[in-house]
């Protein structure tokens, strides 16, 4: 993290000294440059709602379809495996120009940019999920599931109030690293017109031709999203941790 | 078919079980009355946890029936439903769920699966937390005691669903010598009580103190069954004999 912000410094001074920067086009002391800023961060909002969003979704997704993986029954796994294998092999990009020009030819359904967007980043990372929460609830002991029983919960209890809330726990720092990567794949429903971070850079871009100075911006404004969003998943890794071993 | 008192309460009829091509249960048969308390015995790998694990139906057989009060298992959900509130059991690693609070591990059955309200629930764990002696570890978390405190934790657990039936698979094998009396004076108490109990364990001087009968097995057979005097001072095979005398002597 460190690094990173000496990397940047030394990136922008090196890149400063060709005497050919236009900082006032970002300046916020200058009228446009405020109007300009301002418009580049307001992108946040869609970025930060459509990665939310699509991973609420796919987590939910994600777990639903990990459960056949761990069944005795291997039409059952199959399914899961087939899931997983066929998603995860689409490009999100590619996926996102399907499901936005595709899909409404083939079912007449038509999503909005938005939606378009949350349904291809969900299906994308819901085969992700699956696999994490596999390994995650795999990795609960045996003995787990056997006291359950003796307690005579049924499956669904079973996995409600004893295996999931264990599995989380082991699971979170890959959701973690999930929501990190959600985010960056977000910029790319910037293509089909989705008023993010990205999408907004690219637009001044347009009127200013200031590309280096704007994209400039662009990198730290996603660094600065996901810093934060690292430091709350730690976070809260930490209070749960906490909670079982005090 | 309504459960008579006087029929065992738990019959196993010529069990066989496999592990693949391994047979670990061989043709056993075994009745055991309500309120008996039977102690399992025998050597590593001779089949006696995967034989109480049967009783519950952790493992299934393939061959044979067990009735459990009267009713067979299978794999059917009411017969499941209806072992599964009959019989309690302790396991070896305690098995407490490590997230929840030791009051929260005790009430999660009650409330979830016998429909307690969570008033009820507290005040039945309550009442088995000061019966295995700490109610004052309530609101802490399992790893949070020691392994004595966390059997007994465990022992509450099983007694919160009220079974008629608790089933011990070598409850005490995991603890520091200092621990295990701390536990097998609970289970001494808890024999005093009437419940009917399925012992398995080394402890033979806990199995002389409160068994009824003594179940020797060897090599997925049961081998000997006897009075539990008898069983000591008397054992009539020579594989029993040989066992004994090594765990006895020790
Ligand atoms: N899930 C399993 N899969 C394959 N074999 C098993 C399984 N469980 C038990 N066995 C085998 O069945 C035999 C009986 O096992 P069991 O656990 O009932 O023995 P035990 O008498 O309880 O021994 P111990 O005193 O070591 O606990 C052993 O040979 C064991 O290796
Ligand atoms: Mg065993």
């Amino acid at each position: 993290m460190k690094r990173a912000i000496l990397l940047l410094s030394v990136f922008l001074f090196v890149a400063g000294c060709s005497g050919n920067w236009g900082w006032y086009v970002v300046d916020p002391r200058t009228p446009t440059g405020w109007i300009n800023l301002t418009f580049m961060m307001r992108g946040a909002y869609y970025t930060l709602a459509i990665s939310v969003v699509a991973i609420s979704i796919s987590v939910v997704v994600g777990l639903i379809i990990a459960l056949p993986g761990l069944s005795k029954n291997k039409y059952l796994r199959g399914i899961n495996r087939t899931y997983v294998e066929v998603v995860r092999s689409v490009p999100i990009l590619v996926l996102i120009l399907w499901v936005f020009y595709g899909l409404p030819e083939l079912t007449g359904i038509r999503l909005n940019v938005f939606w378009a967007g949350v349904f291809a980043l969900a299906l994308s990372d819901s085969a992700f999920q699956a696999e994490i929460f596999r390994a995650g609830i795999q990795s609960i002991r045996r003995g787990q599931y056997e006291a359950a029983q003796s307690i005579s919960l049924n499956y669904v209890d079973t996995m409600r109030f004893v295996i999931l809330p264990q599995a989380i726990r082991r699971i979170l720092p890959a959701l973690g690293n999930q929501l990190v990567y959600m985010i960056k794949m977000s910029s790319l429903v910037s293509v089909i017109g989705l008023q993010d971070l990205t999408r907004n850079a690219r637009e001044l871009v347009v009127t200013e031709y200031r590309t280096l100075e704007i994209y400039t911006i662009l990198v730290l404004e996603y660094l600065v999203i996901i810093l934060i969003v690292s430091a709350g998943v730690r976070w809260l890794e930490r209070r749960l941790q906490e909670s079982e071993r005090g | 078919m309504p459960f008579d008192d006087s029929a065992p309460i738990i019959e196993i009829k010529n069990v066989s079980k496999y592990f693949g091509d391994f047979k670990a249960l061989a043709d056993v048969s075994l009745e055991i009355s309500s309120g008996e308390r039977v102690v399992i015995c025998g050597p590593s790998g001779s089949g006696k946890s995967t034989l109480i694990r049967c009783v519950n139906r952790l493992e299934s057989h393939e061959e044979g029936h067990v009735f459990v009060s009267g009713t067979e298992l299978t794999d059917a959900r009411a017969s499941l439903m209806k072992v599964r509130s009959d019989v309690g059991m302790v396991f070896q690693q305690f098995n407490l769920f490590p997230h929840l609070k030791v009051i929260d591990n005790l009430t999660l059955g009650p409330r979830r699966a016998l429909g307690l309200s969570e008033e009820a629930a507290r005040a039945r764990a309550m009442e088995y937390l000061e019966r295995v002696q700490i109610p004052e570890q309530a609101e802490k978390y399992p790893l949070q005691l020691s392994g004595g405190q966390q059997q007994r934790v465990a022992i509450a657990r099983s007694l919160c669903m009220e079974p008629r039936i608790l089933l011990f698979d070598e409850p005490t094998s995991a603890l520091d010598p200092e621990m295990i009396n701390e536990v097998l004076d609970v289970m001494v108490e808890l024999a005093g009580s009437g419940m009917t109990m399925v012992v398995v364990t080394h402890e033979m001087g806990f199995a002389r103190r409160v068994a009824d009968r003594m179940v020797f097995m060897d090599g997925g057979e049961i081998v000997e069954v006897a009075e539990t005097e008898a069983f000591f001072t008397a054992p009539k095979s020579r594989r029993c004999r040989a066992f004994l005398d090594k765990i006895l002597n020790h």
